[in-house]
Formats: structure tokens, C-alpha cells, sequence
């Protein structure tokens, strides 16, 4: 990409996001805004630059925009998930697979690898309370060039920033040049695979945790009921689920019921009936 | 409403940061360096202390330490907001008490989520 070009894009977003793009975030323009210029029947990106310059569209920079914010990954991103990952699924989990010690984990739209990472971290803390356990956390996306990005673990200043506590930083990241990698320890705690939401998840097996945050609002109200009963399929019957801030199960389906005063937190629909009878 | 005190030899880091820290609610006060800041904190302790590194008269590290070892001074939440961006200085920073470091440039996102890092928003 052309550097004017570049800071045509950069200008654009900052003006109407405040999203900042550093130089080495071209790979993200690119990958994220190809696709728009091919569904505009434009031959190549820069296609879709020439017209951003000479017309600028409002439509046209709108969808520029949120292509490239909305899927924008910061670690421990809303805390709220992590908060209760940490607090109330993994105690629940320590107690019920007591007997298997085995505990698998699904970031389903896993993207730039921060919220895997995330979560591993959070493991890593606890790792005396986890010693002789078995914890898989599988991130898959759609996108290869994000998860190559995510397997290497290099993140800029501004990315290792949002989110993230100093001290975890320390603990966690190393220095190169301006950027920052995360632990070789970290990131063996994650397997990543390029998959796609619309193929079946079999081949995936059986999860305790899922998470499959801000990407069912990409789909329209059919696909999303389709993924979220497919999901179901792959959950353990006391599973839990994350759902992004806004998004919600209600009128998609009956399979999984929010779980009371804990935003983004679902149950299976089976267990919540369950602890009804105890209860 | 939260006080926070800007400390920066320069200008328009300051009213870049009160901008932003106003926006968030904060009730904001200024210091040009790390004397000017501890003068300002004897006078009245603030919640929230944004502290760059490089000034004259008395860097952020020393005032740091005057800060923790004076009556009171373990209160105030302290975020560096410097361009030192290695590992040693950002070492330093926390061992000297510290609770938590922007590495600058920094943006409106940033001292929002360090800030509520430490529970300040």
C-alpha cells in the first residue's frame, strides 16, 4: 500500500473512530477492506481508494469504518467476561471436572489473539490451583492473516496498552524494538485453526467455555439462530457461553438462557432447567 | 468528583490530557514539574496522579518516591504517562509504587482503560 494511500485510510478513521493505525497495520486495511472493494465490483483495494479520494462517499466511509473497528481486539476487552470467567466459571468448572481435570475452551472469533491470550494469562495466574490440570483453548477465525498475526504474539505499543495491566506486561511480554511478543509459555496455552462458522463444528469436539463474542453481529438473525444451536451441539451440558455486550440469545433460540445479573453470560437452557429443580 | 493532578513540563500534553480526563469526569490540576507536583500535593492530596518522567527541576521518578515516603502519599493512585517505553524504566517506575504506565503516544482509549485498570472510572 501506497503511504499516501495509507494515511489517506489512517486520516479517515481517526477523524470519524479515533481509531489510531500504526504503519504496521496495513496488513489489517488490507485484509479488512479488500473484501468491500470486491463487493463494490472493484477489481483491487486500490480501486476502492481512488473512488474514497475523489467522492467520499458517506456510506462508502462508513463502511470503511466499521470494517476496521468493530472487530478491533484489545486484551481483557469489556473485563466483564473475564471478571466472571475468572470468578465464577472456573471455580464451578474446578469443582464439577474434579475427576477428568480436563477443561476446554473456544474462542470462537479469536482474531488477533488477544482474548485467547487473555484468558491464558488468567490460567497462568492460577496455575498452583491448576497444576496436574489439562486446559485446551482452541482459537479459531475466519481470517489466516489474523491468526498468523495471533500466533506470533507481536503486538504494538498502542495494542499491548488497551487493557492490559502493566504488571501483566511485565510478566508476560518481551521487548522487540517497538514491539511486544508474548511468552512462549502463553502462547503454547493456544492452538489456533482457520475455520469458518458456517461449516460444521464437529470436527472441533466438546467444549466447557465458549466464547464467541462480536461476531454473530456480522450475520443476519437466521445465520445467528443457526450458530448458536450448532453451538449448543458442541457444549458440555453445564457449559458456558459469551456472547459480545450487545448481543443477546433472546428470539434466536430456546437452547441457552442468560444467566441472571451477568451480562454476556449464558447458560445451556438444560442446566438452567436442571438447577431450577434443585433449586 | 475525582481530582486528578497532570504533572508535564510540557504544554500541550497537559491540556491534551485535561481534555481528556475532564470528558471522564475528573476535576483537574496541573504541575509543571515533579517540585510544582509535590507542592501541589502538599497542599491537597489528588486521587490520581498522571505523572511524565523528563522534566526538569525533579523528574517523575524522584517525585514518586518523595510522594510515597510523605504523610499520606500511599493514597493516590499514580499512572506514569512517558516516553520511556523499556522494560527498566517501566520496572522502576512500579517498584517505586507505581500503579500502573502509559507508553506515549497515548489516546483518549488508553488513559480510559488504565484508569479503569485501577478502578478510578
Amino acid at each position: 500500500m501506497r503511504k499516501e494511500d495509507f494515511e489517506l485510510l489512517s486520516k479517515i478513521l481517526k477523524e470519524r473512530s479515533g481509531l489510531v493505525l500504526s504503519e504496521n497495520k496495513v496488513y489489517l486495511l488490507e485484509s479488512r477492506l479488500t473484501p468491500i472493494a470486491r463487493k463494490k465490483g472493484m477489481e483491487t483495494l486500490d480501486d476502492l481508494i481512488n473512488e474514497v479520494r475523489l467522492r467520499r462517499k458517506e456510506d462508502l466511509l462508513r463502511e470503511i469504518t466499521d470494517a476496521m473497528t468493530t472487530n478491533e481486539s484489545f486484551f481483557f476487552r469489556d473485563s466483564t467476561p473475564f471478571d466472571l470467567f475468572k470468578a465464577d466459571v472456573l471455580p464451578g468448572l474446578l469443582k464439577a471436572r474434579a475427576n477428568a481435570r480436563r477443561i476446554r475452551i473456544w474462542c470462537a472469533a479469536a482474531s488477533t489473539g488477544q482474548e485467547p491470550y487473555s484468558l491464558a494469562m488468567i490460567l497462568s495466574e492460577m496455575e498452583t490451583q491448576l497444576a496436574g490440570w489439562n486446559i485446551e483453548i482452541i482459537g479459531t477465525d475466519l481470517s489466516k492473516d489474523v491468526l498468523d498475526k495471533a500466533r506470533a504474539g507481536v503486538y504494538s505499543q498502542f495494542e499491548v496498552q488497551r487493557g492490559l495491566p502493566i504488571k501483566l506486561l511485565m510478566k508476560y511480554f518481551t521487548q522487540a524494538g517497538e514491539m511486544w511478543q508474548i511468552s512462549e509459555k502463553i502462547r503454547k496455552m493456544v492452538t489456533y485453526r482457520p475455520f469458518n462458522l458456517l461449516d460444521s463444528f464437529r470436527s472441533l469436539g466438546t467444549f466447557d467455555v465458549v466464547f464467541c463474542r462480536n461476531v454473530l453481529i456480522y450475520f443476519h438473525q437466521d445465520t445467528k439462530s443457526d450458530v448458536l444451536e450448532r453451538l449448543r451441539g458442541q457444549m458440555a451440558e453445564d457449559g458456558t457461553l459469551f456472547l459480545g455486550a450487545a448481543e443477546t440469545v433472546l428470539g434466536l433460540t430456546e437452547k441457552f438462557k442468560p444467566v441472571s445479573g451477568k451480562r454476556g453470560m449464558y447458560m445451556t437452557a438444560d442446566h438452567a432447567g436442571q438447577l431450577r429443580k434443585v433449586g | 468528583m475525582k481530582s486528578c493532578l497532570v504533572v508535564d513540563d510540557s504544554k500541550v500534553i497537559r491540556k491534551v490530557a485535561r481534555r481528556i480526563l475532564e470528558e471522564l469526569d475528573f476535576d483537574i490540576r496541573e504541575a509543571v514539574d515533579g517540585q510544582d507536583a509535590l507542592d501541589s500535593c502538599h497542599e491537597t492530596l489528588p486521587d490520581v496522579v498522571l505523572l511524565d518522567w523528563n522534566m526538569p527541576v525533579m523528574n517523575g521518578l524522584d517525585f514518586l518516591k518523595n510522594l510515597r515516603a510523605s504523610d499520606g502519599g500511599d493514597k493516590p493512585v499514580v499512572v506514569f504517562c512517558t516516553t520511556e517505553n523499556d522494560m527498566s524504566h517501566i520496572s522502576a517506575a512500579i517498584s517505586a509504587g507505581a500503579d500502573e504506565y502509559i507508553m506515549k503516544p497515548f489516546d483518549r482509549e488508553i488513559i480510559e482503560a488504565k484508569f479503569s485498570q485501577v478502578g478510578l472510572i
